[in-house]
């Protein structure tokens, strides 16, 4: 069959499984500086779909779209050394403090940008939010049919892709047309680990943010060899509508944040020993919450 | 017109309980704000299916009915959902956050242009003073989640891209019958008029869908164990005294992360929320996302090596020690002292 041109979207989130107390702003908001990131791991699994892709068709490129400040630059890296052919990154401070509805429209401004392609796929849902909002958004803004929780790809061929989703209850075979946007479930295959060879031509990839801050080897490899230059595109390279992107393209605002603090009652508290435990299976038996 | 909007999910002839759940959410914000409670319910053979939706105190009922509409897809049922919305103009609207809600209601977002906060777990009226603006906007949508990592509740508001939407996850809000035979205007919507043919272009093949055999939500018993569990033998542990205590094993989100049990037996703010007889949390950290989905348990005990485990303050009986020693001894105790 024919290759495909698949556009991969990945975020690089906190890491949201281990959070101190200091992570948060008072303003409420997310303060990033304090936290490790990582790959979403929903978006490695797209990934994955995406290079089981270019196995099975000959000619097949993917490129691998982020959004997010210059660190996001591993999101890039770390894409080409496990087997993507290109890296864009949107980065621009006027992006900031987005919600889902900014992001996908920044995202589909890109997109836009990158056409044409076949297949754009995502992560079902990244870690700092749970919310799996920008992945139906992006396909509304570019008017393409959505497949959301896909866990794999049963059958492609010229005209339309074939897919297994996840549903809470169960599966569902679908088959859509190309173009199209797919969200990957983290249920499907784990991404490949990266490959040494990508990794020695790719290791020295830095986005135009990063270069200024290199010494003269560093850029003189990038004169030498442009392709290891990530681009960075800004509001003006994707003709975005400043009303539209950051914070004041985002209808959702936090009002208020609050601290969690439990209310402690009277437990009882116990250790281990046979007869505290026997005491208390005793109490439950007599209060008839169990047995 | 100002109304709060329930988007009703249906498969077979039977409303979804995540959708009647929200329909009495929708009915006190509707009191609260002094307006009507609106639905749509789009399916196949939807004769009577108001008998299901107006008990709740639903106003008016918006009415898809086409062999077309079922099984659930995204694009036929956003552009009836997006033509009931333009034409009505709700102030709220609130979805089920399911595997359809979850499709559906950010597509329709960004049709809509509109804010919508996922899996609240209280939805509430209030006002909020824009500083820039100087300006006081009254009776505002609440949506209130827990968010990053647990330690926060992040009221989210939207006062200028309406309408206000939220999704919310089955079983944190509760169902309750308004009236009886309450009474129902009913809209149809005229399916043919608004679906063109390439609102089908996404086909479904072949579909398998079960009730989970996992019932969480009505077991009287729940034993449920975190990441502290260890090991999955230990998490067989729980499940032997779950069943003898005629329970439901369930876990935190890091235990089904870590691959100790099933996706659907996750409980908390994205899994399931459970009200419980009783409540025995074993190596369960207790981070808000899992205590928002079963504080409300009658009595909990909490198992864990760490005193200072947050979960211990909600816990009627704190256990210090390792699930290894300390639940074989429940189990042989229970056994001795059974009748």
């Amino acid at each position: 069959m024919k290759s495909l041109k698949i556009v991969v979207l990945a975020k690089q989130v906190p890491d949201t499984r281990h959070v101190g107390p200091d992570a948060m702003k008072p303003d409420g908001t997310v303060n990033r500086g304090k936290l490790a990131t990582v790959f979403n791991p929903d978006d490695l699994h797209a990934l994955e779909l995406a290079l089981n892709l270019k196995d099975r068709i000959p000619g097949t490129e993917i490129t691998i779209l982020t959004m997010g400040p210059p660190k996001a630059a591993d999101i890039i890296r770390e894409g080409y050394y496990r087997g993507v052919d290109f890296g864009v990154m949107i980065s621009d401070r006027r992006f900031g403090g987005a919600d889902t509805l900014a992001t996908s429209y920044t995202l589909a401004k890109g997109i836009e940008k990158l056409a044409p392609f076949d297949l754009i796929l995502g992560g079902r849902q990244a870690i700092d939010g749970d919310t799996a909002q920008v992945g139906p958004q992006c396909a509304d803004k570019l008017n393409l049919p959505q497949v959301t929780y896909v866990e794999e790809v049963l059958e492609i061929n010229d005209t339309e892709i074939i897919v297994r989703r996840r549903l809470e209850k169960g599966i569902e075979i679908v088959s859509a047309p190309f173009p199209c946007l797919m969200t990957v479930h983290g249920s499907s295959p784990n991404c490949r680990s990266r490959h040494a060879k990508n990794v020695m031509k790719y290791k020295y990839a830095r986005s135009k943010t990063e270069l200024r801050s290199e010494d003269e080897f560093m850029i003189d490899l990038h004169t030498k060899r442009p392709h290891l230059t990530i681009p960075e595109w800004s509001v003006e390279d994707i003709e975005a509508d400043l009303n539209k992107i950051g914070l004041s393209g985002s209808p959702t605002k936090v009002k208020s944040v609050e601290n969690i603090i439990l209310t402690a009652s009277e437990a009882k508290l116990l250790n281990d020993s046979d007869a505290d435990i026997e005491m208390m299976i005793k109490e439950l038996i007599e209060h008839h919450t169990i047995g | 017109m100002k109304s709060v909007m329930v988007y009703c999910e249906v498969e077979n002839q039977k409303v979804a309980d995540i959708s009647q759940e929200l329909l009495s959410a929708g009915k006190r914000l509707a009191q609260k704000l002094g307006c009507p409670l609106e639905a749509m319910v789009f399916g196949s053979s939807l004769n009577g299916i108001e008998n299901q939706i107006a008990p709740f105190g639903v106003d008016r009922l918006f009415i898809g009915n086409s062999m077309r509409l079922e099984p659930y897809r995204t694009l036929p049922h956003a552009a009836l959902a997006s033509s009931v919305l333009k034409e009505e103009d709700p102030q709220i609207v609130l979805f089920g956050a399911t595997s359809v809600g979850r499709d559906l209601a950010p597509r329709l977002a960004s049709v809509l242009n509109c804010g919508l906060t996922a899996d609240c777990t209280i939805l509430d009226i209030g006002d909020h003073f824009v500083k820039k603006e100087k300006k006081e906007y009254k009776d505002l949508l609440y949506a209130i989640r827990p968010a990053f990592g647990g330690s926060i509740m992040a009221n989210i508001i939207n006062w200028d891209m309406h309408p206000q939407m939220a999704t919310v996850r089955e079983g944190v809000m509760k169902k309750e019958i308004f009236e009886e035979h309450y009474s129902t205007e009913i809209v149809e919507v005229d399916v043919n008029a608004i679906l063109k043919d390439e609102d089908f272009v996404v086909k479904i093949i072949d579909r398998q869908i079960k009730e989970s055999g996992v019932n969480l939500k009505d077991a009287p018993i729940i034993v449920a164990g975190g990441y502290g569990v260890g090991s999955k033998d230990n998490f067989d542990l729980l499940v032997e005294l779950a069943q003898l205590l005629g329970g439901e094993v369930g876990g935190s989100r890091a235990a089904v992360d870590a691959g100790f049990i099933e996706h659907n037996r996750q409980i908390g703010q994205t899994g399931t929320t459970v009200r419980p007889k009783l409540y025995i949390a074993a190596g369960i950290s207790g981070a808000i996302q899992h205590t928002a989905g079963m504080q409300d348990a009658s009595m909990i005990i909490s198992i864990n090596n760490d005193p200072d485990a947050p979960i211990n303050k909600i816990a009627d009986y704190v256990i210090n020690g390792d699930i290894a020693v300390v639940v074989p001894k429940m189990i042989k105790y229970y056994k001795q002292n059974a009748k």
